[in-house]
């Protein structure tokens, strides 16, 4: 469905993509974890044409992504991370606008927006306009938005970032329930929760390059499953170990306050890259 | 399809803002219509006859050029830098083209409001008013030019000081010297030769032209209509590439 080839993105001197290969397959839900600076929200703008390449290439079901292509326009629905909804426009008008712009046919745009209000649970709220919602109610109709024109391929860039923990878990419900519907989703995210949860395979980016891809089971099983957690000299320290007995042995050599846990994607990150996901 | 999406969204701003695009638009030009009409007009004379009946047109002219480049100015100016929703035209299946002339027209039209607005105005005030097709060209012609460049303008800038920039400027110095006020023969020879080139000037010439020989009365639109088209194909090339 997505294959980036070699794309390269450079501000000057400063390089936010380099030499990026990357393919989601069709109905998939692929997650690019990292940290703040990776190259995440980059790759996402230039998939979504907002921001030019300097090199390499993206395809959508075959086809070249071109801002000036917009055959190929149609088949991307974009959530971006920060709300861009007509705030004077209620929810309905920011849904019909969006309808129109994609060429939809009138009657199927309104089945839409109805199907989709009562997708996102925005039904009672649809005549409001957008300035007045909250943070997840503008992240749903987002969502909503992005979906009217029903793209093959959906965009995610950080969609629950700022949510509370209760309505992110709503959001991520919604989210589910979309890629049990065959959409192909590509989600950024700096929750480890969130791709781990949501995604059937995951891609590490550190300083705009891919160090990893793999299922989150898989790379966790890679570094070790288990991890003891310690404190020492000022700083809390994880050591990875394939089995929980490994684990044990060390943490009756340790002195103070240790902890035993699964490990996670986080140590995945923290073990590749030396740096932990929000930094 | 495209351009009708857009069109239908200024709609429902419009409407939503009726009273306040209204209002709004009325203050200067009242004012203009007080300090000149009520105030310094009685007693003066411009341009062979009434003061008042001079300056008309140039109000008109003046409030057609910031209703149209406020409007699409500001507009593209919050879109993009502030709400960020220029970027929902951006990723649409959208021609840069289509979406430049519909915003275009959209401001064209709140200028054209404005100037009825003022003309009905002008009326209250018991002023001669000639209104012919060649005004109404003039007036459109003067709306399309402006809506362009604030759309060009609103693309090109980096910040929103920038517009009040251009406005201090470009626009002010316009308002007040392109013939709204007074006849350009008031004005220095080298001066009033490179005013004599602005769009502003054009229309004040334009629509104050009847009697004017042909000549002068097709030089008015044509130049409008190339400011027009050069400021819209610069305004696309930047929209196209814009991030």
């Amino acid at each position: 469905m997505l294959v980036i080839q070699d794309l390269t993105k450079q501000y000057g001197q400063i390089t936010a993509v380099d030499h990026l290969d990357l393919v989601v397959n069709k109905g998939e839900f692929f997650g690019l974890l990292g940290p703040n600076g990776a190259g995440k929200t980059t790759t996402i703008r230039m998939i979504s044409t907002l921001t030019p390449l300097t090199s390499g290439q993206i395809a959508v079901a075959g086809q070249t992504v071109n801002r000036n292509l917009t055959e190929v326009k149609r088949k991307i629905g974009v959530v971006p991370q920060h709300n861009n909804l007509e705030s004077e426009m209620t929810a309905w008008e920011n849904l019909e606008l969006h309808g129109r712009l994609y060429h939809m046919p009138k009657k199927s745009r309104r089945e839409r927006i109805d199907e989709l209000l009562e997708f996102t649970g925005l039904v009672e709220r649809a005549h409001d306009l957008a300035r007045t919602f909250s943070g997840g109610m503008k992240r749903k109709l987002m969502i909503a938005r992005a979906l009217m024109h029903q793209p093959e391929l959906l965009l995610l860039d950080e969609p629950t970032v700022g949510l509370d923990p209760a309505v992110r878990r709503k959001m991520w419900d919604l989210l589910r329930n979309l890629s049990q519907g065959g959409l192909t989703v590509l989600l950024t995210t700096h929750y480890i929760e969130e791709a781990e949860i949501l995604c059937q395979r995951v891609g590490l980016m550190n300083g705009g390059r891919l160090v990893e891809l793999d299922t989150p089971a898989r790379l966790i099983k890679k570094v070790g499953k288990v991890v003891v957690e310690y404190f020492e000299r000022g700083e809390t320290k994880g050591v990875l170990f394939e089995t929980r007995e490994e684990a044990l042995a060390l943490a009756a050599k340790l002195a103070g306050s240790v902890k035993i846990r699964s490990s996670n994607l986080e140590d995945v990150f923290l073990q590749l890259t030396n740096r932990r996901v929000g930094e | 399809m495209g351009l009708a999406a857009i069109m239908w969204q200024e709609y429902v701003y419009f409407k939503r803002k009726f009273w306040s695009i209204t209002l709004g638009s009325m203050i200067s030009p009242v004012l203009y219509l007080i300090a000149f009409g009520w105030g310094l007009g009685g007693g003066m004379h411009g341009g062979g006859g009434d003061y008042i009946n001079f300056i008309i047109p140039g109000i008109v002219g003046l409030t057609t050029m910031t209703a149209s480049f406020s409007a699409i100015g500001n507009s593209i100016n919050i879109s993009r830098l502030y709400e960020k929703t220029f970027e929902e035209f951006m990723v649409a299946p959208l021609n840069m083209w289509v979406y430049a002339i519909g915003k275009v027209v959209a401001g064209a039209f709140r200028g054209l409001y404005s100037g009825w607005l003022i003309i009905l105005l002008a009326l209250v005030f018991r002023t001669k008013i000639d209104i012919h097709p060649y005004f109404v060209l003039m007036m459109v012609l003067n709306c399309l030019t402006f809506s362009a460049i604030g759309f060009t303008v609103g693309i090109l800038i980096k910040s929103h000081a920038d517009m009040a920039k251009f406005s201090n400027f470009i626009i002010t110095p316009m308002a007040f010297l392109c013939g709204t006020f007074f006849p350009l023969a008031k004005m220095p020879f080298l001066l009033k030769n490179l005013i004599w080139l602005l769009p502003l000037t054009q229309t004040s010439l334009g629509l104050r032209s009847r009697g004017e020989n042909i000549w002068n009365r097709t030089m008015h639109p044509l130049i409008l209509v190339l400011y027009f088209g050069l400021v819209l194909v610069l305004g696309v090339h930047y929209c196209k590439k814009a991030e």
